[in-house]
Formats: structure tokens, C-alpha cells, sequence
């Protein structure tokens, strides 16, 4: 029997799309003893890939998932593997022509051909569509379908052509070796091998094979029906795999999709149907392939009437018959984005799973460049494996996330949309108190966090027509005009945000300044007790994240990050600490961190305290501990909001009491509570703070995003050599914040942008910045004190100008918008008065 | 005792399968549920313990000789003009006739075999079991789900009636004997012959591909991967001479037609060779190659059933592999 | 013609299988279900049939709730109706048990006023391949049966047993050395064995169809024999005596070798 090397630079497990793509790509970034190992033959090794519907519509809503997809579809093309056919997405409803508006929104924000079409166009291509079903659809010409098992084969045989890879089909992974918390070596049916990497890419499977190490990759294997039929003599009158349009009926969640004389349905109508990867049957004991589970009928029932009304000739002919019928599977993840990286859990763990065909290849060219040069081209940062939190990995929330997620594949999402499922995982010390006052709780880490709160509904009256009311269902959806009303309140008096969510870690130990030193930007060798608001570069000088660093001892630095993302910073510090001298503790279970602003912030926090709070005494930027009551509370004076005031941090256990006596003596100065909805958006957006994963990532530089500091500092650190280059070249694109000029539309309804939206010059011209990128709202936001509504965009240099007049364009209407400022500079208390008061 | 009905071939020789279901009799003693006693209906005397054959139609000294081989002490020949065309009820009721009261009356697991011992079964009150393939003090063991399982099973009553799968023992000879045969005056009722045969057509039996007759057959399976993917075997089905035979999933989907299906419910062949071409080796399939001499193997999964019961085989993709095989006999040819 | 077809609910299996916890049954998760081959081609001879002569097809089965997706699966290819009998287990019948609840479901049918010319069964069933009900259930209905048919036609000559008055068909077998011809008067059961027809797949409008299908529900009453099962064994895997040729098109001269020797190249 033949058996795999005895060692190997990185073990590949996996000869799907992904495993195959990763192969090429390691092979020509220098890799060598690559080995790759299937529990399948080849070339089809009985994963989704060999099952897959194999097409690609390059728009999603998502820029990521977007730049894999075109990355993937290039990679195709190059192979010769991909068809161009056109593809539809056709509308049956009103509601669904909304969300094909804002297809074409992606669309232009992403630069990608794409047109709104009537009934009779969708007719004149796929003639054996019925108009009268339709009230429109979304066409992209450039949707194709592509040939992913032989790509995959093609990418494989390339590294094994190079004499970089060594391929082993029909070879299980037994175990996996970890010593020391780091991958030592995997085995297998076909013997042992060292190394001190596997790439975890099989797709249904990579939570088992993770498992054998001690680490998870929270997906699931779930069902997508599909079914064949044929012969359809409407599809065998042209030659070829296909020459209609594909057809995506978004109402009905189902795809149509010729393949030569047969018409494939795909369905993500059904109820969600999840397997365990164990469950899944082996090779010998499947009927099909073992990711070809048999097809549940019933299921599939309701799709087939709603697929006749859309094509009745072809579909109701009795000649057409079903010939091939599957419950696919695939993987699903909690939130929907791949799972990609290096595990937290265990060294050398990497992952390359939950990936479609659509972004395979993107995804082996990008982990490939993570695993060799530490990041990737593309920023894949949304669906780092390091994402998730505790809770976030077992198998509950990934069955409650999945099954609430599936049937929303051809959805209408609402970019605040939460989840209903697996809630109240992670509750701050607060929260009874939070829901007597009838917060309206959204989730960030599995925290729930009040994004407004009931309470202050009275406030709308106080503020009249300042707080901005929409009248738009879907501008207004998971939104509430208390949310302003709330900002205008803690603007003049005070507000009192629960910040329990934010991630907190400590760097402690005699190297602790060294470490934190090499990883920050701004100047860490500063005194005790001072606060430093810092980006966290990557050695291209893109963002890793934004973040605060308290200097707590000449030995501890305290890091504090947001919820969404800090996992991932935990990760990037702790791999980048020294062997020895500096340890990092995740201490975000520990303190819970109450936020104090506004005006009145300093009367309150005074009242509170015998320590001098006041401006002289307590400056901005610095942080000590002071006594409230009998509690010893860290206050830290910052602010994301723009005003005066504190994060105030205590243990847990002691949140409650904190909380209680700040409302208590707040009361008196008009204090509130407010909701994440001021803290998050309105109070930062009028104020130009930037937030990671919006405005700021990977691709753009510190420049570029106006938050460039006159010096930078001595030490090196991660990114400096780029940074610095950055520094002397001209921008390529600028970050600025817009107001919207006129908010009527031709239906004579105010509308107001939620992000993502395309800006275009005062012509309608897409406007193109250094990095190739059309201009798009990042952000989008109230801003309550200026009575605007303020958009943040990237905009070419040329374009960055203070009052040029550009437009946006929203649901296919196009609105006048300004530039209001081309850098950092707030446009509300612009030299940050209310800050330093 | 333990009565086998034994089928003969048109040149009246006992047929394969009658030899392995006698010998499966004799070697399985333990069959005897009333530990021995034997007395057939209507005869009595034959030694006990000894295994009985019934033989319907023309009796030839070749399958005299040939069952006095396999140890079969008496046979009961029923010959009758009514019976010269087979019915299943007559047939049965002739052998139900002259079975034992009590013991074990069985057959070999071939339509004629199966169908005769369930009417039987009803028509002496027995309960049956069909393709048997071991029996012992338990009980009988019995192929089910396609041979993918075995069922332990235990018969009530005198007289138990079984098949015995096909290839469950192989057939063996012991110190011949001469049998005595018993010849009846027998009785046929017009009722059970509703059902005989009008007639036969031989040339349409004959199979249109060849398949059970070749000497060489190729068998294609999933692995040839679509409708279109049988250039390279059915080039080499034609430099052999021989026969294409698939899996069920073929024929299941639709791309070959059931005529070529080898296995459980297609056709068993027992070809010089058979040449299996990505078919992993479902135990369905398997069935139907048990009598190849030699099985060659061409997959691309060397830990597949295919491959491991094979004389020989090659690794490796079978459209690569056989369109080599096919340029190879070309260029020896010259 | 109305005609009868008796099909059963199995497990879809491939390659291996497993047992369940009791040891009586094999682990059917993962796994579809099906009807045995034998009776998918009933099926297809029925509806031919059916439209050959006018008349109806309907399906029974015994078996689980769940075997009504049988039904309806036959109904989506051109049955009628169908007759479920529920038996949540019907391992634990033995084949005299479900020739004698057919033979009484089909007293029950004909008293209610649907008759059948024609019982349909397969040769036997994928799973327990018993190959004894259709027989036994011919000898409940005092009916002529045949086994391992695998086409049928109308009419033909008469001859044989007389007037039974509903028809008469021409049935075609396989036999030991040809394809032998049975003409019968109606009623009589014929069990059908695959590969005289091809299955016809569902059409679109018919499976709709078979969503709305009419299904009469009996329960099945407690088996009176039982099955004689004492529990199930998996075969054991046998060693492997191979000799690999090699791997890939490289090898191919070795195995032109074998097929030399074995002499079966044609000149």
C-alpha cells in the first residue's frame, strides 16, 4: 500500500475546490513537501465541490465575499473553465424590486456591471420565463458558470508539476498529533506525518479533522435540495453546458440553472435541514457521494409549484422529468462568512473551510499569502477563525445561527437585522435594570447591549423635529428616532452607556512595554496612567484593528477593544508577544465598563467621588483608579462620543452597584441611559471616528484615513516601514464625511441612507479611486447635533474637496450630497471643545 | 431428511447450482429439525439421514450418475406428459407429493428454485427461507439487503423449505453411490396448470449483449463519471471481444440500459475475466461476478472493495488507464 | 383494468451498511428509502398496462407513515391512488402475516366497491428478499399467480382455465433457458422482476399530482406468525490477495499482459 512522505512543509487535507486551490497556490508562493490527502478518490472526491451548481453571481452585498468572488472568477477565466451566461435575479414582489435597488447599490459600489430590467428583457433571453410572473429583475451580464472539479484538478497538477506537492486520494486523518500547543504531526490510513501545519479544507468534514486536535471550526454540514430534470427541448436546441442566463427566483428562494439538455432547481427554500459531520455516511456506504444525501420529497414540494409559474412551458411538460433529486450539502457557519485562518486553539491549525465555489479559488490564493507572508492581499479579516468567541464555537449556536440563517440565502436582510436565536448568551451586570427600562436590546459577541431604550421615548417631544424621524419602513427598521433624541439628551446634559461587551486584555510582565511597543503605532513609553488611543498595523501598514491601551504599571498595559473584533486583536497580540518576559490574560469576563458623557458628566462623577475630577486634575487621555462609594473604580477619560467624560471600569460583580449609584446621583443633572445606537453611530459619526471594518482595513493606510499623526515615533513596529512609505506618498484615496443635501425623493418621501450606498459626481459618473475602488457610503449616520444626516466615503483625491457637490445614489435615486471634511476633522466641535471642557 | 429438487439443463445434466444446493444438504446435517427421522410420503425405506433428490421431467444416467457423485442416495423422478411444460403449481404440488412430512425440502436460489420452494411452502403448510447460506444449531443464516447483510433466523414446524444462495458452498463430489430412483404414477390437477408455460423463446433468452456468454466482460461504473463517459471502455469491450456490463448506479441513472446490469438483480456472469472500471464494489454488483475466474480491477480508490477483491488491479483513473490499455493492444497488434 | 400494485418501503443502500442498537435491523439514518427495484418496474408494467386496457393503478404498502412517500412516488409516475397499511414496524411480519393483511385489505377494498383484476407484486423485496408474498398472497386470493415476469400485455390467446371474466393477459419471463410465455385469465397476482421496462422518472406535474394523491389508511393488526428473525450479522471482510499492476496509464502493459495469457485479446 502506498504511503504518504514521512514529513511535509504543511498537510493539506482536502481535494475540493479549496484544498486543490490552496495547493497551486502555496506551490507558487515557494512552498515545497506540500502534501495533500483525501479520504476520496479523485478527481472527484465525493465533497460539496463535487455536487456543486458550479455558478457564480459576482454582487453580494458583501465587499469581502465581493473581492473573493471577482478574485475567484479571474482565477477561472485564467484556467479556461469559465462560461459567461448572464444571470437573472428576478423579482416576484415589490418588496423584492426594493432589494434589487439595492443589488444595483452593490453593484456600482462595487464596480461590477449590473442593470435593473423589465419582464420583457428577462423574456427575450429566457424565453421560457413567463413575464406575467415577474415585476423585474437584476441582470449582471457577467455571471457564468465554471468547470470547479477540473479548475481544482488543473491547480493541483499544477504544484505537483512544480515538485512541490505530494497527493495521497483515499487517505483518511486518524488523529493529529499536537505537542506543546502546536500541530506536531497528522495521522493517517496511509502512515504518519511530521509537520508543523495542516490545512484544514474538507469542507462538511473540517470540524471533525479539527476536532482530532483540540480546536473547532464552527460550521455545519446542511442540506441544499436540488433536483434535474430533463429532457427539456427548449435547453437541447442550443449546444453546450449552457446558453440561457441563469435564473435566481429570489421570492421563491430557488435558482434555475440549464445545464445542457436539463434545467437544474436548486432550493434554500426548505426548512433548514442539518446533519453533524459524523452523521455523514462514507464513501462505501453512500449511495451517490456521501455529500449527495437522499432527497426528502416532501421538502422539495412547494418549490416545484412555484418553479412551473415561472417557467411553465419547459416545467410542466410531462416529457420533462425529475432525474436527479439531492440533498446537497454544504457548510454553514453562525454568521454566514467562511472560516479561514489560523486557529487561536492550537498552533499550525489552519483553516480554509465553509468557502463556496464562487470563492474558492479567491480563498487558496488569499490564505496561500496569509500562511507565507502573514496576510493576505485581500482582506479576509471578516472571516477570520479567531472571530469567535467562546460561546460562538459549540455546536448550539452554530445549529440555532444556521437554522435561523438558512432560508435568508436568497433573503431580504436588513443591515441592522439581529438574530432571534441563541440570545441572552452573555448579559452585563446591568441588565435587569437595562430591560425594566425597556432597553431594545441588540447583540454584538453574544452580549446584549440596549441600542435604545423605551425610556427616553419623552424625549422625543422635548427634541421635536431635531431627532429625525423616518418615515421609511425600511430606513426605519431596527431604528428609532429615541436614538437621537438620546444623543441631543446626553449633549446637553448627560448620558450613561453600558460598555460591558468591550474585549479587555492585559500585557504584563517586565517585556510588556516591548511588546506592546512593536505592535502599536502610537508612542507606548509613555507614563503611567496614560491612555492611548492607537491603530494596529500589519507590516503593509493596513489595519489590524483600532484600539485603546492604558498604561496601568511600568509592567501592565491594558488593551480595550470592541466586541465584534477582539478576539481577533486578542490573537494578533498574543502572536506577537516575545517567547518569554510578557503574557497577555483575557480579562473581558472581569471588568464591565460603564461609559459617562456629556456635559454634566463631570457634576455627576464629582458628586461621586472625593478624587478631583477636574480638568487640571483629571486630564484627557489618562486613566487612574478612583473611589466611588466602596468601590474602587479604573476611570479612564476618553471618549468615542465627542464629549466630556469617562469609561469608568469595575469588577463584574460590581457593575450593578456602579450603575445604580451613577443613575442615582446623575439623576439630579439630568443624566440617562442611551443606547448603543448614540455610542455606536451617531455619537461617533458626527464626530468622524472612524471604525474598523468600515472605514478602516487592510488596504487602506493611516493616510488615507486622515488619521496621521505629525510624528511618528522611534521604535519599530509592525508596519512601520510602510507606514512611513505611505507617509511620503500621495493618498489614493481619501476618507471624508459627506452631508446629504436634500433627502426627497421623486416619490416626495424623505430618505435616509443606511451604508453601502454609491456615491457618483454631480453627472452620475462612478467615481474610481487609486486603489481601483468605486466610492461608497462606509458609514452612515444621524447626526443629530448638526441636523444632518452624515455619510462617510472614500472618495478619489481629486474629489476630496471641502463643498463639492457630488451625489449619492439610494434605491436607484440619486440625492445631492457635499464634502464636509476631507480628513479627521469632526464636524460637529471641530477643535473638540467639549471634549477638553 | 433433506430433499433437494435438482434442476438439469437441456442436455440433461444437473445443473451447477442443484450440485452446490445438494452439497450445501449434505454437509449441513444439522438441517434436520427432527433430528433425523425420515419418511418421505409416499415411499417408504430410504436410507435415513441421506439426502434426497427430486428430479422433474426426463432423468438421463449422466444426472444419475452425476447426483449418485454428490451423495444423493434416492432420487424421486416425476415424469409426467403435464408436467413436460413447466408450471409453477404443478410443478410444486409433484414435489410437495412425494416431500417428507418432516425435515428440510430446498433448492437452489435461482427463479425456477425460489419460486417452486414457495409454493411448496404454501402447499405443505411450511415456512420457507430463501437464499440461504449457512445453517448450524442456531438456526439458518440467510442473505438479506443484497447480501449487504445476513439474517439469523429460526424456522418453526416439521418441515422447513429453504433456497440456498447462489455460491453459498461450492459444489463437491464424495464416494459415489448409486442412487435408487423411485419412479410415480402421478396425478396433475387442471387447475394448476393455468399457469404452465405456452411457450419459450430461446433466441430472445440469448442475451442481445452477450453478457452472460462472454468470455470477457467489461463493467463500468459510477467512476465512469456521465452518459458520455464510456468511449474508452467500450473501445476495450470491442478489442476483447467481449461484453459491457455496469454497476446499478448506472443503470440507475439512466445511463446504460438494464440489459447491461451485472449483479444481484441483473445478470451473474462468469466470464475468463472480468475487468471492473470505477466500481467500487457494491455488495449488489458483487453478486453478480462471483463467477468470474479472474477479476481485474481499475479505481482510483485502492482501499475500495473492488480493489481489495481483485486478482489484479490498477490504481488510477480509469478513462486514463483503459484508454492506455486500449493504445497498448493497438500497438502489439502493429 | 384495475390493477393492483403491492410495493414496500426499503432503505436505499449502496456499499456497506450498519446494524442498528437492537441488532435486529440496519442503521437507517443517513440513509434514503426507496421502493425495491422488482416493483418500480411493477409499477411501470401497471401503468402501461393501465393505459393499454383503460383502467386504474393503485399502490399499497405496508409499512410506516413515513411509506406513504412511496405511494405518492408511484402516484407522481401515473398510480391512481394508493393504500397505506400502517405497521410502524413491519420487520416483525412475517411474509404469511403481509400475504394474509393484503389478502384482507383487498376483501375490505372490494366490499367498499374497488376490485382488482390485477396483483402486482415484485419478484421480492430489496431488504428482506423473502420472495414468498406474492405466492402466498395468490394462494389467500384463490388466485393464479406467476413469479419473475417482466412484461405484460392484454389479451392474447384463451386457453387454460376458463371463464374467470375479467380478462386475460400475456405475461413474459425469464426462464432457465429463455424467455417463457404465460397467458392467464384474470384475476391472478403476477410478481414482476426487474429489467423487461424502464421505470419512468416523476414529471414535475406529476409529482405535484402525487402531493394531492388519494391514500385509503388501514392499520395493520398485530402479525399472527411473526418474522422468524433472531437478529442481523454483517458479512466478514475477506482478505485481500491482489496483485497491483501498478498505478496509472503506466501500468497498462502490465495488464495487457494478464489479458494475453488469459487469452481473451481479440487477434
Amino acid at each position: 500500500m502506498a504511503s504518504v512522505p514521512a514529513q511535509a512543509s504543511v498537510v493539506v487535507v482536502g481535494a475540493g475546490i479549496v484544498g486543490n486551490s490552496l495547493v497551486h497556490h502555496l506551490a507558487e508562493l515557494g512552498w515545497t513537501d506540500i502534501v495533500q490527502i483525501d479520504k476520496g478518490p479523485l478527481p472527484n472526491p465525493g465533497g460539496s465541490t463535487g455536487h456543486a451548481s458550479n455558478f457564480i453571481f459576482p454582487v453580494d452585498h458583501s465587499r469581502e465575499i465581493t473581492d473573493l468572488t471577482l478574485d475567484s472568477m479571474r482565477q477561472y477565466k485564467e484556467l479556461g473553465v469559465f462560461t459567461e451566461s448572464g444571470g437573472f435575479e428576478v423579482a416576484r414582489t415589490e418588496e423584492r424590486m426594493e432589494e434589487l435597488r439595492r443589488r444595483m447599490a452593490s453593484a456600482r459600489a462595487w464596480g461590477i456591471e449590473s442593470s435593473l430590467v423589465t419582464p420583457a428583457e428577462v423574456a427575450e433571453k429566457v424565453p421560457f420565463v413567463d413575464p406575467e410572473a415577474i415585476l423585474g429583475a437584476f441582470w449582471t451580464p457577467t455571471v457564468g458558470v465554471v468547470d470547479s472539479v477540473r479548475a481544482g484538478t488543473m491547480m493541483r497538477e499544477s504544484a505537483e508539476a512544480k515538485g512541490a506537492l505530494t497527493v495521497s486520494p483515499n487517505t483518511e486523518v486518524t488523529g493529529i498529533d499536537v505537542r506543546d500547543g502546536q500541530i506536531a504531526a497528522v495521522y493517517t490510513t496511509k502512515g504518519e506525518v511530521a509537520t508543523n501545519r495542516i490545512l484544514i479544507a474538507c469542507g462538511v468534514w473540517s470540524p471533525r479533522i479539527a476536532a482530532m486536535a483540540g480546536a473547532a471550526i464552527p460550521l455545519t454540514p446542511a442540506v441544499h435540495q436540488m433536483i434535474s430534470v430533463g429532457p427539456v427541448p427548449q435547453l437541447a436546441e442550443r449546444p453546450g453546458e449552457i446558453s440561457f442566463p441563469i435564473v435566481r427566483d429570489m421570492d421563491t428562494f430557488c435558482y434555475e440553472r440549464q445545464h445542457g439538455s436539463d434545467m437544474e432547481i436548486g432550493s434554500y427554500a426548505h426548512r433548514p435541514i442539518l446533519h453533524d459531520p459524523d452523521e455523514i455516511p462514507s464513501i462505501e456506504a453512500a449511495k451517490l457521494s456521501p455529500t449527495e444525501m437522499p432527497f426528502t420529497e416532501d421538502d422539495f414540494d412547494p418549490q416545484l409549484e412555484q418553479a412551473v409559474e415561472l417557467m411553465p412551458e419547459v416545467l410542466s411538460n410531462p416529457d420533462v422529468e425529475i432525474r436527479y433529486a439531492i440533498n446537497g450539502l454544504l457548510s454553514l457557519t453562525p454568521d454566514g462568512a467562511p472560516i479561514l485562518g489560523e486557529s487561536p486553539q492550537v498552533k499550525g491549525l489552519w483553516s480554509a473551510a465553509a468557502v463556496w465555489v464562487k470563492e474558492g479559488p479567491g480563498v487558496g490564493r488569499a490564505v496561500a499569502e496569509w500562511m507565507t507572508h502573514g496576510l493576505p492581499e485581500i482582506d479576509v479579516q471578516g472571516a477570520d477563525i479567531a472571530r469567535f468567541h467562546s460561546h460562538q464555537r459549540t455546536r448550539e449556536h452554530v445549529r440555532a445561527r444556521t437554522s435561523e440563517a438558512f432560508n435568508k440565502t436568497y433573503g431580504i436582510v436588513h443591515p441592522g437585522e439581529q438574530w432571534a436565536s441563541d440570545r441572552d448568551v452573555r448579559r452585563s451586570p446591568m441588565w435587569h435594570r437595562e430591560a425594566d427600562l425597556g432597553a431594545v436590546f441588540f447583540e454584538a459577541g453574544g452580549w446584549e447591549r440596549p441600542q435604545w431604550y423605551q425610556s427616553n421615548a419623552g424625549l422625543l417631544e422635548e427634541f421635536g423635529d431635531a431627532v429625525m424621524d423616518r418615515s421609511a419602513e425600511w430606513d426605519s427598521r431596527w431604528w428609532s428616532p429615541i436614538i437621537n433624541a438620546e444623543h441631543l439628551a446626553m449633549r446637553q446634559r448627560a448620558g450613561l452607556v453600558d460598555l460591558s461587551s468591550f474585549v479587555i486584555f492585559d500585557i504584563f510582565g517586565p517585556a510588556a512595554l516591548d511588546a506592546v511597543q512593536h505592535i502599536a503605532l502610537a508612542q507606548m513609553d509613555v507614563a503611567i496612567g496614560r491612555v492611548v488611543y492607537t491603530p494596529i498595523l500589519d507590516e503593509n501598514g493596513g489595519f489590524r484593528s483600532d484600539l485603546t491601551i492604558m498604561r496601568l504599571a511600568h509592567d501592565r498595559f491594558r488593551v480595550v477593544t470592541g466586541a465584534a473584533h477582539g478576539m481577533v486583536d486578542l490573537k494578533w497580540f498574543a502572536d506577537r508577544l516575545p517567547d518569554t518576559g510578557a503574557q497577555i490574560a483575557d480579562l473581558t469576563s472581569s471588568w464591565t465598563t460603564i461609559g459617562l458623557w456629556g456635559p454634566r458628566a463631570r457634576d455627576i462623577l464629582g458628586g461621586l467621588t472625593s478624587s478631583d475630577v477636574s480638568h487640571e486634575a483629571f486630564k484627557f487621555g489618562t486613566a487612574r483608579t478612583i473611589e466611588i462609594g466602596s468601590l474602587e473604580v479604573l476611570a479612564s477619560r476618553i471618549s468615542y462620543v465627542g464629549d466630556l467624560g469617562w469609561e469608568l471600569y469595575v469588577p463584574m460583580e460590581s457593575g450593578l452597584k456602579l450603575w445604580d449609584a451613577l443613575m442615582d446621583t446623575g439623576h439630579a443633572h439630568g443624566l440617562l441611559p442611551v443606547g448603543l445606537g448614540v455610542y455606536g453611530t451617531t455619537g461617533r459619526i458626527e464626530k468622524g471616528y472612524r471604525a474598523f471594518g468600515t472605514e478602516l482595513d487592510s488596504e487602506r493606510s493611516v493616510v488615507e484615513v486622515g488619521m496621521s499623526r505629525p510624528k511618528v515615533k522611534s521604535q519599530d513596529f509592525v508596519g512601520r516601514a510602510a507606514h512611513l512609505r505611505h507617509r511620503e506618498e500621495d493618498p489614493k484615496t481619501v476618507l471624508c464625511s459627506l452631508t446629504v443635501d436634500d433627502h426627497t425623493s421623486a416619490g416626495g418621501e424623505k430618505r435616509y441612507m443606511l451604508g453601502g450606498e454609491p456615491i457618483v459626481s454631480a453627472d452620475g459618473d462612478p467615481l474610481i479611486d487609486g486603489h481601483g475602488r468605486h466610492s461608497y457610503v462606509t458609514s452612515a449616520g444621524s447626526a443629530p447635533s448638526l441636523g444632518k444626516h452624515v455619510l462617510m466615503a472614500f472618495l478619489p483625491p481629486a474629489e476630496a474637496v471641502l463643498g463639492n457637490r457630488l451625489q449619492v445614489v439610494y434605491m436607484e435615486e440619486f440625492y445631492p450630497v457635499t464634502v464636509a471634511s476631507v480628513d479627521s476633522t469632526p464636524l460637529f466641535d471641530p477643535d473638540n471643545e467639549c471634549i477638553r471642557r | 431428511m433433506t430433499m433437494v429438487f435438482v434442476e438439469t439443463d437441456p442436455a440433461g445434466e444437473v445443473t451447477l447450482t442443484s450440485a452446490e444446493a445438494i452439497t450445501f444438504a449434505r454437509k449441513n446435517p444439522q438441517l434436520l429439525p427432527d433430528g433425523g427421522a425420515a419418511t418421505s410420503r409416499e415411499v417408504s425405506g430410504p436410507p435415513s439421514g441421506s439426502t434426497e433428490g427430486v428430479v422433474i421431467g426426463p432423468l438421463s444416467d449422466a444426472a444419475v450418475e452425476s447426483l449418485g457423485r454428490l451423495g444423493v442416495g434416492v432420487i424421486h423422478h416425476l415424469d409426467h406428459p403435464d408436467l413436460a411444460e413447466y408450471s409453477a403449481a404443478a410443478w410444486a404440488q409433484a414435489i410437495v407429493d412425494v416431500a417428507p412430512e418432516s425435515g428440510t425440502l430446498l433448492a437452489s436460489g435461482t427463479p425456477r428454485g425460489m419460486e417452486l420452494m414457495a409454493h411448496a411452502a404454501v402447499r405443505t403448510g411450511a415456512r420457507m427461507a430463501a437464499n440461504v447460506i449457512a445453517a448450524d444449531a442456531e438456526g439458518l443464516l440467510r442473505q438479506v439487503h443484497g447480501g449487504t447483510a445476513f439474517e439469523r433466523l429460526r424456522l418453526d414446524g416439521d418441515l422447513q423449505v429453504l433456497t440456498i444462495a447462489g455460491h453459498a458452498c461450492t459444489p463437491e463430489e464424495t464416494t459415489p453411490i448409486t442412487p435408487e430412483v423411485y419412479a410415480y404414477d402421478l396425478t396433475v390437477a387442471e387447475a394448476d396448470l393455468t399457469t404452465r408455460v405456452q411457450r419459450t423463446e430461446v433466441e430472445a433468452a440469448d442475451d442481445a449483449s452477450g453478457l452472460t456468454s462472454a468470455r470477457a466482460v467489461v463493467g463500468a461504473g459510477r467512476g465512469v463519471g456521465s452518459e458520455n463517459g464510456f468511449a474508452e471502455v467500450l473501445e476495450l469491450v470491442d478489442h476483447l471481444g467481449g461484453a459491457l456490463g455496469v454497476s446499478r448506479v448506472v443503470t440507475g441513472l439512466g445511463w446504460r440500459p438494464h440489459a447491461e446490469q451485472v449483479g444481484q438483480t441483473g445478470s451473474r456472469i462468469s466470464p475468463d475475466v472480468y475487468i471492473a472500471c470505477g466500481i467500487s464494489g457494491a455488495i449488489q454488483h458483487m453478486a453478480g461476478i462471483e463467477g468470474a475466474k479472474t477479476l481485474v480491477a481499475i479505481n482510483t480508490d485502492e482501499e475500495s472493495t473492488m480493489v481489495q477483491r481483485a486478482d489484479y488491479a490498477i490504481i488510477g483513473d480509469l478513462h486514463e488507464v483503459v484508454g492506455a490499455v486500449n493504445e497498448e493492444i493497438v500497438r502489439r497488434r502493429g | 383494468m384495475n390493477i393492483l400494485v403491492c410495493i414496500k418501503r426499503v432503505p436505499d443502500i449502496a456499499g456497506s451498511v450498519t446494524l442498528d442498537a437492537t441488532g435486529t435491523g440496519i442503521d437507517e439514518s443517513g440513509l434514503g428509502h426507496t421502493m425495491s427495484s422488482h416493483e418500480e418496474c411493477a409499477v411501470e408494467l401497471a401503468i402501461q398496462t393501465a393505459a393499454q386496457a383503460g383502467g386504474t393503478v393503485t399502490v399499497l404498502t405496508l409499512g410506516p407513515a413515513e411509506a406513504v412517500e412511496q405511494l405518492r412516488a408511484a402516484v407522481a409516475v401515473g398510480a391512481n391512488d394508493g393504500i397505506l397499511v400502517e405497521a410502524a414496524d413491519p420487520s416483525v411480519f412475517a411474509p404469511e402475516d403481509i400475504a394474509q393483511v393484503i389478502g384482507d385489505v383487498i376483501r375490505d377494498r372490494a366490499e367498499a366497491g374497488q376490485t382488482f383484476d390485477l396483483v402486482l407484486t415484485g419478484d421480492d423485496a430489496a431488504d428482506t428478499g423473502d420472495f414468498q408474498v406474492g405466492i402466498r398472497l395468490a394462494y389467500d386470493l384463490g388466485y393464479p399467480v406467476l413469479t419473475n415476469i417482466q412484461t405484460i400485455s392484454v389479451g392474447g390467446a384463451a386457453g387454460g382455465g376458463g371463464e374467470r371474466g375479467s380478462g386475460r393477459i400475456e405475461a413474459r419471463g425469464i426462464g432457465p433457458v429463455g424467455t417463457e410465455i404465460f397467458s392467464l385469465d384474470l384475476p391472478a397476482v403476477v410478481a414482476v422482476h426487474e429489467g423487461g421496462v424502464d421505470p419512468r422518472y416523476p414529471s414535475i406535474t406529476g409529482r405535484m399530482k402525487a402531493k394531492k394523491a388519494q391514500v385509503v389508511e388501514y392499520d395493520a393488526p398485530v402479525p399472527g406468525m411473526g418474522s422468524p428473525r433472531l437478529r442481523l450479522e454483517l458479512p466478514e471482510v475477506k482478505a485481500s490477495s491482489v496483485t497491483i499492476l501498478g498505478e496509472g496509464p503506466e501500468a497498462a502493459p502490465a495488464l495487457v499482459d494478464v489479458l494475453e495469457e488469459i487469452g481473451v485479446i481479440r487477434p
